[in-house]
């Protein structure tokens, strides 16, 4: 019972990152309908910039989590400029294509920046063991869950009342009636982009904080896919609740299977999903069938 | 002399050639003849990548039937060429069959392959297909680490060189001769392939899929059959790899394999033979091109030169990303416009569709 406790709370502390990599995710599909592949890549940014901050500039961690989340979203609106405004209306294939490619390039920069050697920074997450009952779990991981919720709950908020956020709704709604009633489609654009590398910043902080800094950060990005179907590529509390999933099945799978079979898990359940209801959890029902 | 203001054709047969106009049946005349002498001037650095290149030109054919031609996106190229690479392999060492029948066999492995992870496709289009072959590309490559009594697991698998007349094929020189004889064939059979029922059906799927099952295409047989053809060819170009450097690793085919294949395509052109060569060659090529100046930097700059695979990498993201602004038909349409420019040259104007 204690091993399922630990194990329960590892998993979700984990899926709730994934949620936070899915979210950004989230939000970038349903106001421009891009498949960001270089959401790990945004989080990977997250990891070293805290890293940067804290050690290379010697800030203290609040100051350096606000540089880090300031610089983030300085990254989403540049990268959303120069590369996916050339591209908009463009098939499905630039826009993977496109997001690969810049996948890519920040991936080269990161490594250029920082190197390939993996580095650690003091956490900012309280360290030490917490004891529920008999279990002892890490007191980082235990604190990341509520962490995480708190964001993503405040990230709905932003969602039912902002302004921008309700824009971002329209436009995911009907594009055209949108732009005739005055929203900018650029600008909300541009906020997706900012919004989805902080809420990935944010989950890199939490990672680099947990695991270390090191590339293998950016394998989360590749996590997404399986979280996003399982929830509906459109829905944020299905990011969540998919992240949950996800995170569990692994940890479960990696302890009680074994044969490195938790590796594969959420793709074999994200084919199923797919066969059985592409439009995942909470997603809207309206997939192009053939 | 006269001025060549078009070619019409006055029977059928001319019309539908495969090679329409004699500037086009020069100009492959030419290239054939410079692929013959290539190699007998040619040092073993430039025969390695002429090598590579034909392999990839291979792969990235099989995959243009599949991405460019019917229009179905898929990220398990890498799972494909795995899976024609260890056939091939496992042909040869487990049951002792000549190299020649193990690369048909390998074909057709992959092309069953390839035929059931395509069924999804017959439920999903767009980016669901892509994330389904996503997990199509892991699971294939989870199989081939874990399942060590089959493929050798995370050890690497020793193939024996191919022989042909007595000869060991195992130098650049003389694979030469087996890569680019089978990439000619490839292209050859592509190019036909798109003249016929098959091949019009595919890419009616791809333009218009409700539209073509009503004018009588069957769109799952169809989109099935492109997987299968798809996927023979990635399989072929998975066999030549584990004949080419007689050994297998399942490093070679990873997720980023599928990624350099689609750069390929996207670079070349999609949907057009032609493109598949031009990606192939300069996805191949970058990284070598990249590599030399690194190496001449060497002295002069060596914190530069160590920078290296990280300039390696940006470049081949840059290159995907501007190709993709500036020219998202590929290197294949910046040949057509070479091509018109001098079709009237020195006059200014040019043909209105710019021909084939």
């Amino acid at each position: 019972m204690d091993a399922f406790l630990q194990l329960t709370v590892s998993g979700l502390s984990t899926g709730m990152i994934y949620a936070l990599a899915a979210v950004g995710f989230v939000v970038i599909y349903k106001a421009s309908d891009v498949i960001n592949f270089a959401q790990g890549d945004l989080l990977l940014f997250g990891t070293y910039l805290i890293f940067f901050g804290i050690v290379q500039l010697g800030l203290p961690w609040t100051l350096g989590v606000l540089l880090t989340l300031v610089l983030a979203a300085g990254l989403g609106l540049l990268v959303e400029r120069t590369v996916l405004r050339p591209l908009v209306g463009e098939p499905i294939i630039s826009m993977i294509m496109v997001t690969i490619g810049l996948s890519s390039v920040l991936r080269a920069l990161a490594n250029a920046l920082w190197g390939a050697q993996p580095r650690t920074f003091p956490s900012f997450l309280p360290s030490g063991e917490v004891r529920i009952g008999t279990a002892v779990v890490g007191a980082d991981r235990l604190i990341a869950i509520p962490l995480a919720l708190v964001l993503l709950g405040a990230l709905a908020l932003f969602f039912r009342r902002s302004r921008d956020g309700v824009a971002m709704r329209a436009i995911a709604d009907d594009q055209l009636a949108a732009l005739s009633m005055g929203i900018s489609i650029p600008r909300v654009f541009a906020v997706a982009w900012a919004l989805a590398a902080v809420t990935a910043a944010v989950g890199g902080m939490m990672l680099g904080s947990i695991v270390g800094v090191s590339q293998s950060v950016a394998v989360v990005g590749l996590r997404v896919f399986p979280v996003v179907i399982l929830g509906g590529l459109d829905s944020i509390g299905g990011a969540v609740l998919g992240g949950a999933i996800i995170g569990l099945l692994e940890v479960y799978t990696g302890a009680y299977i074994g044969h490195g079979l938790n590796l594969i898990v959420p793709y074999i359940l994200l084919i199923v999903v797919l066969m059985i209801r592409p439009y995942g959890l909470f997603g809207k029902e309206i997939i192009e069938r053939v | 002399m006269s001025m060549e203001c078009g070619v019409y054709h006055t029977t059928y047969e001319a019309d539908t050639g495969l090679r329409r106009l004699p500037a086009e049946r020069i100009r492959l005349g030419i290239f054939i003849l410079a692929v013959v002498i290539f190699p007998f001037f040619a040092s073993s650095y430039w025969l390695n990548i002429a090598n590579q290149i034909a392999i990839a030109t291979v792969g990235a054919i099989g995959l243009n039937i599949l991405v460019g031609y019917t229009g179905q996106i898929s990220l398990g190229q890498g799972a494909f060429m795995a899976v024609g690479a260890y056939a091939a392999g496992l042909f040869t060492l487990r049951l002792g069959l000549p190299w020649g029948l193990s690369i048909a066999l390998a074909c057709i492995v992959t092309a069953a392959v390839g035929t059931f992870f395509g069924i999804p496709s017959l439920r999903l289009k767009g980016l669901y297909l892509a994330i389904a072959t996503l997990a199509a590309q892991e699971i294939v490559q989870w199989l081939v680490t874990h399942w060590p009594a089959l493929t050798g697991g995370t050890e690497a698998l020793v193939v024996p060189a191919p022989r042909a007349f007595g000869i060991r094929l195992n130098t650049d020189f003389a694979f030469y001769w087996l890569a680019a004889a089978l990439a000619g064939g490839t292209a050859l059979f592509t190019a036909n392939l798109f003249r016929s029922r098959a091949g019009r059906a595919f890419v009616a799927i791809r333009d218009q899929d409700v539209a073509a099952s009503v004018i009588g295409v069957n769109v799952f047989r169809y989109k099935l059959l492109a997987f299968a053809t798809s996927s023979f060819f990635v399989g072929l170009a998975g066999a030549m790899i584990a004949f080419y450097r007689n050994i297998i690793t399942w490093e070679r085919f990873t997720l980023e394999t599928s990624i350099i294949y689609l750069a390929m395509i996207i670079v070349g052109g999609l949907g057009t033979i032609r493109g598949s060569l031009f990606g192939a060659a300069l996805i191949t090529l970058l990284p070598a091109l990249i590599t030399n100046v690194g190496r001449s930097l060497q002295g002069s700059a060596p914190a530069l030169a160590a920078q290296l695979p990280n300039v390696q990498q940006a470049a081949f993201g840059l290159v995907i990303i501007l190709f993709l602004i500036f020219e998202p038909e590929g290197l294949s349409k910046l040949w057509r416009n070479v091509k018109d420019y001098f079709h009237v040259w020195p006059f200014a104007y040019r043909r209105g569709d710019g021909g084939r």
